[in-house]
């Protein structure tokens, strides 16, 4: 993809945040709900709470508001979280890398795991492994993320307890992180007893939320790899000795991925969205668990910051996929 | 004589989807360097014979009968690990479609010299020499530059002389020929049958040419075997068959292609009176015989 298609589509992803923040806007203000009165007790003054809505801007119509709050986003500034009294932006800053991490590493681990079950069942095609290949993948498919975070909880952390149940790491750990990257920064600067302890943390929730995705893209990557194998390329090489696995290695996968990739892209908002539950489940500091919180206090800035860092991360992946799909086929990047 | 490269004897088949007869006592001997021609409409089972050969039949296809012997040794009793071994080192296969035989996302150099180093045990270096050479002898332009390139950035005619010089990479007894001048244009055809010709007498190759293409076969083959519905018809040098055809179904075969020395002549189709002559040996083949 040239560099003009790159800025064309940064320049789509704006209208899209855009369209995002009108549609969260309008439809927080619509919804029941009344921040001040989640904020102070029963028995305050009717000139309190005029005086806090007043505070909050929230005793401006809703265009004017809507008009200040743009107003900051553009400056960089996404206003103070009414229930945690602090800057929306700066939350973002600490929580948004703790769930980036965990949604990559998800995703990472969802394409190994559902590559390498792609790559089984496509070797095994036409016997009766196909079928056991099959049938654990439908399993993955069937079971939701929360459901596997609850197993997980009960098998390794109850019966057997390998893995720790809450947090991002040991409160113990005493490093100085220069990011909020941790896992990331720990493996950088070779620290590798803390990256251990983040990523035994991370295993359970990191699991729960790649094995329904590895599930689609063991499934898709299947079909496009038979298809592939049944291609005049593949029979040539499978005459001039080629093995079955170096078929699919060197021969199918390239072709079978893009198709792959792109759906990948897709579905991986739907793992993004499943952070908030499996996040709230293991105590996980990121965004999706501050969402929940947000939402109960009806924290109007911090919502409409998060669902816009959320906006953020999908066009950020989608243009990813198109870059690896380009990178993979060679009349994209030559045309 | 000494023993002849292929001779197939006796080979039946049937496709086990639609529970009919593929190929009814197929007999076809194919002698050392020498170019011949399976014709037939299709569905007459010369593809079935080649892929036969090839050992990559498919599995709704199931040999009933017969025997398949490549240079003394009979296919059907190798494991099957040496008949991949035997096929990958002496028996190669040019496809029909030039555009879906290379694989687009890999550069030429790697598809070409594949089966060099996998096979013959050589090194990059020696594998890349060989590749030039092949591609110089295939009559590429710039053969340094088409081994960078992608299938995408080749012509039909090109992608087509790349996989003949791939066939060819490891010296080969026999070449499967599979129609692979059909997806061409009329004016590529004629310059690759005459590539596959010098290849194959350079090389002393024994070539299986699959077409449905009398024309072709005047062109490029020694000897001819005719099927008809998996059945072979005639037999014979390709001189033979074309100036004294002995079968009737030869004759409006002939009769049918196109003269384009004598356009004024047309083209015939074949006659139903030959077509039901036909029916009936095959069903006098058939008798007695279960399905």
């Amino acid at each position: 993809m040239s560099l003009a298609a790159v800025l064309r589509r940064l320049a789509t992803a704006a209208v899209t945040l855009f369209g995002v923040a009108v549609v969260v806007f309008v439809l927080l203000r619509v919804a029941p709900g009344d921040p001040i009165a989640m904020m102070i007790g029963p028995g305050a003054s009717e000139a309190d709470i005029a005086a806090l809505r007043a505070r909050y801007g929230l005793d401006q119509g809703l265009v004017t508001q809507f008009f200040i709050w743009l107003q900051g986003l553009i400056a960089g500034d996404l206003g103070t979280s009414i229930s945690l009294r602090s800057d929306v932006l700066g939350l973002l800053g600490q929580r948004l890398p703790a769930t980036l991490e965990l949604a990559g590493a998800a995703l990472v681990v969802a394409l190994l795991v559902g590559g390498t079950i792609a790559i089984l069942g496509t070797l095994a095609r036409r016997s009766p492994g196909e079928a056991v290949v099959d049938g654990a993948n439908g399993l993955l498919l069937a079971v939701p993320d929360f459901i596997w975070a609850l197993a997980f909880v009960l098998v390794f952390a109850v019966f057997i307890p390998v893995f720790p149940l809450t947090g991002r790491m040991d409160p113990t750990i005493d490093m100085d992180f220069a990011t909020r990257f941790f896992l990331l920064e720990s493996l950088v600067r070779a620290e590798f007893a803390v990256f251990g302890n983040i990523v035994s943390h991370m295993t359970m929730p990191v699991l729960a939320l790649a094995l329904p995705l590895a599930a689609i893209v063991a499934r898709v990557l299947k079909g496009a790899l038979i298809e592939a194998m049944g291609q005049d390329y593949v029979l040539l090489a499978r005459l001039k000795g080629k093995s079955e696995l170096r078929l699919v290695l060197q021969e199918a996968l390239r072709n079978a991925l893009p198709a792959t990739l792109a759906l990948t892209g897709v579905q991986f908002t739907f793992l993004v969205g499943g952070t908030v539950i499996i996040e709230r489940i293991f105590a996980y500091p990121g965004i999706g668990n501050m969402a929940i919180d947000a939402v109960i206090n009806r924290d109007l800035p911090l919502i409409q910051g998060i669902v816009l860092a959320f906006g953020a991360m999908f066009i950020a992946i989608n243009l990813a996929v198109d870059l690896a799909v380009a990178a993979l086929n060679p009349r994209l990047r030559h045309g | 004589m000494s023993a002849p490269l292929l001779d197939i004897s006796g080979l039946s088949a049937i496709s086990t989807r639609e529970n009919a007869r593929v190929l009814r006592d197929v007999d076809l001997v194919v002698a050392e360097g020498e170019v011949h021609g399976l014709v037939g409409e299709s569905g007459a089972g010369k593809s079935t014979i080649a892929k036969a050969v090839l050992d990559m039949l498919p599995r709704t296809i199931r040999v009933t009968g017969g025997r398949i012997v490549f240079r003394g040794r009979d296919l059907a009793s190798l494991d099957r690990a040496s008949l991949r071994a035997l096929v990958a080192r002496e028996i190669a296969l040019i496809p029909q479609d030039p555009m879906t035989g290379l694989n687009p996302t890999r550069r030429i150099e790697a598809q070409l010299t594949d089966g060099m180093r996998l096979v013959a045990g050589m090194s990059r270096g020696e594998a890349r020499e060989r590749a030039l050479a092949l591609l110089e002898e295939v009559r590429i332009a710039d053969p340094a530059r088409t081994l960078a390139a992608y299938p995408h950035e080749l012509s039909g005619g090109m992608r087509q002389r790349v996989l003949i010089a791939a066939a060819f990479a490891l010296e080969p007894k026999l070449v499967v020929a599979d129609e692979p001048t059909t997806a061409l244009d009329v004016t590529v055809q004629k310059q690759i049958l005459r590539l596959i010709r010098g290849m194959q007498e350079r090389h002393g190759t024994g070539v299986i040419f699959v077409t449905h293409d009398l024309g072709v076969v005047a062109k490029i083959c020694d000897r001819v075997t005719l099927l008809y519905q998996g059945k072979v018809v005639e037999a014979g040098t390709a001189r033979e068959m074309i100036e004294t055809p002995r079968h009737a179904y030869t004759r409006a075969l002939l009769a049918a292609s196109p003269r384009y020395d004598r356009p004024e002549h047309g083209c015939d189709p074949v006659p139903g009176s030959v077509v039901a002559g036909l029916e009936a040996e095959i069903a006098r083949h058939d008798e007695g015989r279960a399905p």
